[in-house]
């Protein structure tokens, strides 16, 4: 990769990072871990990746993103606002009673939400049937989902996987964060889902895995799966729930913990450059 | 024409009708040969999708359709469309408010021989708490097809109610005209006011021509849509009437008759009897012998209009 490409993509990530930090501090409440895990995959998704326009977030040719695992909405509002789909400043209103930006994604006030999530399992779901859609139309857009790890444990997303092999969703592309961590512990230890990339094709799907934080390989993954014919790519990307805040990093208590003003000053120093 | 049909086989003829007309989509649960979606992937294939027996990912891939813009129709029974596909339908179509149409056939006692575990009494009280969905529950062939077509005019999620059992055609197509959220008065009272849906309105009619034997006269009132509830009209009638009797193929907690006492209760308080299945699970049956046995009957709806009668202020 260029190094002028990898620099903006490594500095919209911090810009996520810290725009999701912020948000979850200003709430007092919020996902961080998982946010700060997927990240780098939003900047390359939002800043490479996907054809969206935030002047014009409903054009119907647009590439779509579902993040089935919705409780990461900070980092998802946090790529939306330095995309430019709204104001930086909104993000300190996150989870507000008076703010448009809800606990989890909201597709009918938010600018640039794709899909309405928050329920486990029923957004990758939804990513097949715009999948699906495009397919009915002949619409070349893309459709991304991020899924979670422990989300693999919802029946669901399996129904969704049998489909979305069966008709063929070649433009249909799911991450699984594979940080490993889930609310209760080890997802290894809570009800182990793996081995993910062995079900995933299984199922029919074009498997890839990755390590989650490494743009090269990100680019190298959208490019197999939009040179993939006649089937939908899952990509393992292995994270760091917590990526970026030392203190953070594979801590499962700070899946759903809002950081205390000393926390999160030391967390603005580490993601500052 | 004959002179009976099951509003899922008007509702199989009437999606490959409007298929014609309009840019809908069809999903189906591995069940199109009973909803009757079958007729519409006849003629249709490439815009039929089953989805297998996955009806929690049909409801949510149906979201995903209708968030790209176009028109899906997601069928199965009752009981796996509004029972187990309900968060599905609360969080992925009725959240977002997406413009889906559910297709449930199957709804009620008349499932007859499968049993309890399809028969489905409680999708009205589930459909009907889910903010802006709308609830249609027809009450012959006529009224199944306009309500497709009406579902489909609608901008906003529809949870349409089908049944297995053939009913009488109470409307001729060239005159019936379907408005959402409107009741039909099917017939002027004096004396007690009848409130029915779906397959029960054709045995409010008989009730009413028993009442009339014993010198009662009933008013009869279809209500197809059951959200947004006609209130203008059940307020009208019932302080005509003084007294109301609902009947439904559907508990009797939580469905036309939940929604009509607490309409009335704010507005028109009167004595309403609610005829329906009593808080009770179904059975194994041929259809008619479970309509007896669960008090579906013209007989039943009218000792209950004698009894909300006599409980009116002297």
């Amino acid at each position: 990769m260029e190094q002028a490409k990898l620099a903006l993509l490594t500095e919209k990530a911090r810009e996520i990072r810290l725009g999701a930090v912020k948000a979850v501090y200003s709430a007092a409440s919020g996902h961080p871990g998982g946010s700060l895990s997927i990240a780098d995959i939003l900047s390359y998704l939002y800043f490479s990746e996907m054809n969206v326009d935030p002047k014009d977030p409903k054009k119907a040719d647009r590439d779509r993103l579902v993040l089935s695992k919705g409780h990461t909405a900070p980092a998802l509002y946090a790529a939306l606002a330095a995309r430019g789909y709204f104001e930086k400043e909104l993000l300190s209103t996150f989870r507000q009673a008076d703010s448009i930006l809800q606990g989890h994604p909201d597709m009918k006030h938010i600018p640039g939400v794709d899909m309405t999530t928050g329920s486990l399992g029923l957004g990758f779901s939804a990513a097949n049937g715009m999948a699906l859609s495009a397919k009915i139309s002949g619409d070349s857009y893309r459709v991304y989902a991020i899924l979670g790890d422990g989300e693999t444990e919802e029946g669901q997303i399996w129904e969704a996987a049998m489909f979305g092999a069966h008709y063929k969703l070649d433009n249909l592309m799911a991450f699984v964060d594979f940080n490993g961590l889930q609310i209760d512990g080890k997802i290894t230890e809570v009800m182990n889902p793996t081995p993910l990339d062995e079900k995933f094709a299984a199922f029919g799907w074009n498997v890839l895995t990755i390590d989650a934080h490494d743009f090269d390989q990100i680019e190298a993954a959208c490019r197999a799966a939009r040179e993939c014919k006649g089937k939908p790519t899952a990509v393992i990307a292995k994270s760091i729930k917590g990526r970026g805040v030392s203190f953070m990093e594979n801590e499962v208590g700070w899946h759903g913990k809002a950081p205390n003003k000393e926390q999160y000053e030391k967390a603005v120093a580490e993601l500052s450059v | 024409m004959a002179d009976k049909i099951a509003t899922r086989e008007a509702y199989g003829n009437a999606l490959a009708e409007f298929g014609a007309k309009y840019d809908i989509v069809v999903l189906d649960a591995d069940l199109s040969e009973a909803t009757k979606t079958c007729v519409f992937k006849k003629q249709f294939p490439d815009r039929f999708f089953d989805c297998g027996i996955a009806e929690g990912n049909m409801m949510a891939v149906a979201a995903g359709i209708a968030a790209t813009g176009k028109i899906p129709f997601a069928s199965s029974f009752a009981m796996f469309a509004a029972g187990r596909a309900f968060e599905q339908i609360r969080n992925s179509i009725g959240y977002p408010h997406l413009n889906v149409k559910i297709g449930a056939t199957h709804a009620g006692i008349s499932v007859g021989e499968d049993g309890a575990t399809h028969q489905c009494n409680e999708d009205i009280a589930l459909m009907r708490t889910i903010p802006g969905m709308t609830v249609i529950s027809p009450a012959d062939g006529t009224e199944a097809r306009a309500a497709v077509e009406a579902a489909i005019l609608h901008d906003g999620p529809v949870y349409l109610r089908f049944g297995r059992y053939a009913v009488p055609y109470l409307y001729d197509e060239s005159t019936y005209k379907f408005e959402l959220g409107r009741g039909i008065k099917l017939a002027e009272g004096s004396d007690v006011t009848i409130v029915a849906t779906g397959l029960m309105v054709h045995l409010a009619l008989e009730a009413k021509e028993l009442l009339k034997a014993e010198g009662i006269s009933a008013e009869v009132i279809n209500i197809h849509t059951i959200k947004p509830l006609d209130t203008e009209l059940l307020a009208a009638s019932a302080s005509k009437t003084g007294a109301v009797v609902t009947a439904e193929e559907h508990n009797v907690i939580g469905g036309l008759g939940g929604a009509v006492c607490e309409a009335l209760a704010g507005i028109c308080p009167v004595p309403v009897l609610r005829v329906g299945v009593e808080d009770t699970f179904g059975r194994s049956g041929k259809v008619p012998a479970l309509l007896e046995l669960y008090g579906l009957t013209a007989a039943n709806i009218a000792a209950k209009a004698k009894a909300a009668v006599s409980m009116k202020r002297k």
